[in-house]
């Protein structure tokens, strides 16, 4: 979906480089970091990243824990889960606390794709929601 | 490897040790007791036969003393009733004479009168004595002055074996002597009737040590022999004395004891081996039992020793198995770890391959390219890149999953899957080998109650050997998995070179192999065995040689949960 900003976490970085510029070309804005709490400090400042890519295993500040504090500052921002690791329980336990889905490394550009335009729906609707829901209560001090 | 002939010395070292302790420590104690009873035994009895013995002579003696001084106051009733005149009356003397011979029987034999000069003036009796003279006879001139006199046993003038009684009579203001004779028979047979036993015999020796009653038909000793008794002691002493002597190879009791006032000896004779004949026999009855007991013991000893040997063969055997059957878990797990870090080692550089590859065919898409005459070549190669990466995705992915399961614990398991694990592990090495493998998996498989990791040593260790049996020749592994009543039936079938009939029966034995030395423990399908046994089920084997082998293993259906496992959404 075109507008769509994601951020992409992995420690890796020919990965992140050389997939920043294969979604760059699918009109994907992308903000990369390089580690969990550089992932936080980006996300402070860049506050219209709609969906997160994830990966499960870093240094310092792991995948589970980075996404534990991404949910609590930026609750509405969807969170896929990358794990080349093969370890489906630390997804799984990713999903339990929030994440949208995981996926594994190697995958697909156009599997993620796919996931990318899902997570950036729900946030959306959400978001939409959230507006309605103001509306409403503002119309409602209107008067009866 | 540790080779069964080491072992062997050492439990037979072991099985003689125990026999050795069991029975020093079974007759130690025996002896011990056996020998103190016994002693205590042997001295009691020994000393309740001899004062049995000495009590029997004792009242022996008082018989026969008692005999004797009954005679002498029969004679001296006679000398102190009547007058010398009726003494010196034949007539009167032979009525008395047969009131004695009535009364007292053949004991005595005859009575006279002696006068002051040893002239028997008087005679009643079966010999022709009147008017003997025993001046000179040692009897008389021991009884001149003497009131009363018992002779010893001698010959006489009748020249038969006989002894005197003599009583002082006054005649005519002299001493006269009355005499009488007693019956050396009947009093020897007096004597003689004290036997006891089947050797003890008893007789009378005087002073001089001289025979006063027939002497025993046993020893032919000489009077030497028997003077000790006389010479040894004094004979005012009274009482009884025992002695053990061994003469001519034979062990004699003698008791003696004095009588008739000190002047004769009453001696006992009986054989030791006779006398003790109770004590010997249970001696012997003793040493018989011991030495039943003792070879019971002994036999036993080796027995018990085999048998606690043996059980600790088996036990060592078991606790060697156990060992080699940690160790191949301990050497998978860690397998499995090294596996699992270097396949999250190589994921990362394999995905950021990919992913360039990928980058590669999306500027391919680029319009400046499309005249390339290598556009279909760029293309085609790209693909290759992202098809051998997937490839390795998938095989770090297997081994990964194969790390995963080295949980011991028993849980549901569907074995379709481990077999399909199994056989990607094996893939490589079957193509090497020129084998192909098949797999005919029942869909819908029930699930079994197992250890993961076990059930993964189980069939690595068939598929290995089935390749291990094809390797030079190559062939089919095929991989069959059935429902057979309340069981799931795993079939591994390869054709290879076969188990020849001798071996078959063995090979599920420990130690067991054909391989080169260093080139297996024997411990492989022994562990299997162990594993499939505890599971409850059963493996067996088929083979022919040249044909091939077929494994069949046997585990029964998980029960219980399968309701729940379906509810699950598992298999």
């Amino acid at each position: 979906m075109a507008g769509t900003v994601v951020m992409l976490v992995d420690d890796e970085v020919p990965f992140v480089e050389t997939m920043t510029k294969r979604l760059t070309k699918r009109s994907l804005t992308i903000i990369p970091a390089y580690s969990g709490p550089e992932a936080l400090e980006k996300l402070q400042e860049h506050k219209d990243v709609d969906v997160v890519i994830l990966d499960v295993k870093m240094p310092v500040m792991d995948g589970i824990e980075t996404l534990r504090e991404i949910r609590k500052a930026h609750p509405l921002v969807e969170v896929i889960m990358l794990t080349g690791h093969a370890t489906v329980e630390t997804a799984i336990e990713g999903m339990k606390l929030g994440a949208f889905d995981y996926l594994m490394k190697p995958c697909e550009v156009e599997v993620l794709m796919a996931k990318v335009g899902e997570a950036k729906a729900k946030k959306s609707k959400h978001e939409q929601k959230i507006i309605e829901a103001r509306m409403r209560e503002i119309t409602s001090r209107m008067g009866d | 490897m540790k080779g069964p002939n080491s072992s062997s010395d050492y439990y037979r070292y072991l099985t003689r040790n125990i026999m050795v302790i069991v029975i020093v420590v079974s007759f130690a104690p025996l002896i011990l007791f056996g020998g103190l009873v016994g002693y205590q035994f042997h001295t009691s009895y020994h000393d309740k036969v001899v004062a049995h013995l000495k009590e029997l002579v004792e009242r022996h003696k008082q018989n026969i003393d008692g005999f004797l001084y009954e005679r002498l106051a029969n004679v001296q009733m006679l000398v102190s009733a009547y007058t010398c005149a009726e003494l010196t009356d034949e007539a009167f003397l032979q009525e008395k004479f047969s009131m004695l011979r009535a009364e007292y029987g053949g004991i005595f034999v005859d009575i006279g009168l002696v006068d002051e000069q040893g002239v028997q003036v008087a005679y009643v009796g079966p010999f022709s004595l009147r008017r003997a003279v025993y001046s000179e006879a040692e009897w008389f001139k021991a009884a001149v002055g003497k009131p009363v006199y018992i002779s010893d046993v001698f010959l006489g003038l009748r020249g038969m074996p006989h002894f005197i009684i003599a009583v002082k009579k006054t005649c005519k203001d002299t001493e006269w002597i009355f005499r009488a004779t007693i019956d050396f028979v009947a009093f020897n047979s007096l004597v003689e009737g004290t036997r006891i036993g089947k050797t003890g015999s008893a007789f009378i020796l005087n002073k001089a040590g001289e025979f006063q009653t027939r002497p025993p038909s046993a020893p032919a000793l000489d009077k030497g022999f028997y003077s000790r008794f006389v010479s040894g002691r004094r004979l005012e002493e009274r009482g009884s004395k025992v002695e053990e002597v061994t003469e001519a190879g034979r062990k004699l009791i003698y008791v003696t004891t004095p009588m008739k006032n000190g002047e004769w000896i009453l001696v006992y004779q009986q054989d030791a081996s006779d006398a003790f004949s109770d004590l010997y026999s249970a001696r012997r009855l003793a040493l018989v039992i011991f030495i039943i007991g003792g070879l019971g013991i002994v036999f036993m000893a080796l027995v018990l020793s085999r048998r606690v040997v043996s059980r600790i063969a088996r036990a060592d055997l078991e606790k060697e198995m156990m060992n080699e059957q940690v160790i191949e878990a301990g050497k998978l797990a860690s397998v499995g770890e090294l596996a699992a870090g270097i396949a999250h080692e190589i994921n990362n550089p394999v995905a950021i391959m990919v992913e360039e590859a990928g980058w590669i065919e999306d500027l391919l898409e680029e319009e400046d390219l499309r005249g390339s005459r290598n556009l279909e070549e760029f293309r085609r190669a790209v693909n290759q890149i992202k098809t051998q990466g997937k490839r390795c995705k998938e095989i770090t992915h297997k081994l990964l999953s194969f790390a995963r399961k080295t949980d011991p614990k028993a849980k549901e398991i569907q074995i379709n899957d481990l077999v399909e694990e199994i056989v990607g592990l094996s893939e490589q090495r079957a193509r090497f080998s020129n084998v192909k493998i098949k797999t005919n998996l029942a869909p819908d498989l029930p699930t079994v109650l197992a250890s993961p990791s076990e059930m993964q040593q189980v069939l690595l260790n068939l598929m290995n050997n089935a390749l291990d049996a094809m390797e030079k020749t190559g062939g089919t592994l095929e991989i069959t998995s059935r429902v057979e009543g309340d069981n799931v039936v795993l079939d591994v079938a390869d054709t290879g070179v076969g188990i020849p009939k001798q071996n078959l029966a063995r090979i599920f034995d420990p130690f067991f192999t054909t391989k080169a030395v260093g080139k297996g423990t024997g411990l492989g399908l022994s562990i299997c065995y162990g594993i499939i046994k505890k599971m409850g089920g059963e493996i067996s084997v088929n083979s022919a040689v040249g044909l091939g082998t077929t494994f069949h293993i046997r585990i029964p259906k998980a029960r219980e949960r399968e309701g729940h496992a379906k509810a699950q959404g598992k298999g």
